[in-house]
């Protein structure tokens, strides 16, 4: 029985991979991670053979060094959750339903300017998302908004943007034409 | 230590040589330390928003870590003139109540 498990470990920890934290499964992943870290751990404490041990015992090593890489990681992700979409944001709560004033108003301007398809990430959800993407931005606050993968700014530039029309010049530059151009459009 | 607004109003005026300085402190809309500033400084002229907002975090950066939520505005005094005489005020300047009926 214990031989079968120790092969299980090895099937499971090749299909593991590396906590992504914009996946809304990650808590799956970390779920898979500690049980297995457990499992491992039972099986040295029940007298397994010394030839479990050493293959074991890399396996437990190996996870908490990607505990300690997991904010290294984090940084790394983050580069790339930036540029995978045209626009990101990261905001408390979900645009269907911002838990926060700013993070609404972002919101707000990207639905009134036509903005749809646009990547949004939760902070409330993760805490680590929530405190790394300050880091990475040099950017203290929530909500953060970025334009192909350039950091723009939080709600008060954003919303200066809108206001003095830089935002439909910057959206352009995106490719994307800002409904409110065709808003002007019919009124005129 | 708690930051206090005169404590930040204090130190934007002496590390940006800020003319004219508004804290507002909004925590007791907001449960945690919060606050609303305008910065008036010649220091932001040719400056794009983004460099003028991390200017100012960044004389800020110790009392941020302990801020909950941060607006702020960012002038130069020639811009800041103008809106003067157009007598408006920083309680003017509430960006996120325009979207609170929407």
């Amino acid at each position: 029985m214990l031989s079968c498990e120790f092969h299980s470990y090895r099937t499971q920890l090749v299909r593991v991979r590396p906590v992504c934290l914009s996946r809304p499964d990650k808590t799956s992943q970390k779920n898979t991670m500690n049980s297995l870290i457990r499992s491992t751990a039972r099986c040295i404490r029940s007298g397994a053979a010394v030839s479990f041990l050493r293959p074991a015992d890399g396996l437990v090593r190996a996870a908490s060094a990607r505990f300690l890489c997991a904010a290294a990681d984090l940084q790394k992700d983050l580069g790339e959750m930036v540029k995978k979409d045209k626009v990101v944001v990261f905001i408390k709560g979900t645009p269907a339903q911002p838990m926060c004033g700013f993070s609404n108003a972002v919101v707000q301007i990207l639905r009134m300017h036509g903005v749809d398809q646009y990547a949004s990430y939760n902070v409330l959800e993760d805490q680590e998302l929530r405190e790394g993407v300050k880091v990475f931005s040099n950017w203290p606050t929530i909500p953060q908004v970025y334009f192909n993968g350039e950091f723009v700014g939080g709600c008060d530039i954003l919303l200066q943007m809108h206001q003095n029309g830089d935002l439909v010049d910057e959206l352009k530059k995106l490719g994307i034409r800002s409904a409110l151009l065709d808003a002007e459009k019919e009124s005129k | 230590m708690a930051v206090s607004a005169d404590h930040i109003r204090e130190k934007l005026i002496k590390e940006l040589e800020a003319v004219h300085v508004d804290v507002e402190d909004t925590s007791p809309e907001r449960c945690a330390a919060s606050f609303k500033v305008l910065v008036v400084s010649a220091q932001f002229e040719g400056k794009s928003l983004l460099q003028r907002h991390r200017m100012v975090n960044m004389c800020l950066a110790e009392e941020l870590k302990a801020i909950h939520a941060f607006e702020q505005k960012t002038l130069t005094p020639e811009h800041w003139d103008k809106m003067k005489q157009q007598d408006i005020h920083i309680s003017d300047m509430q960006p996120y109540f325009v979207f609170r009926n929407l």
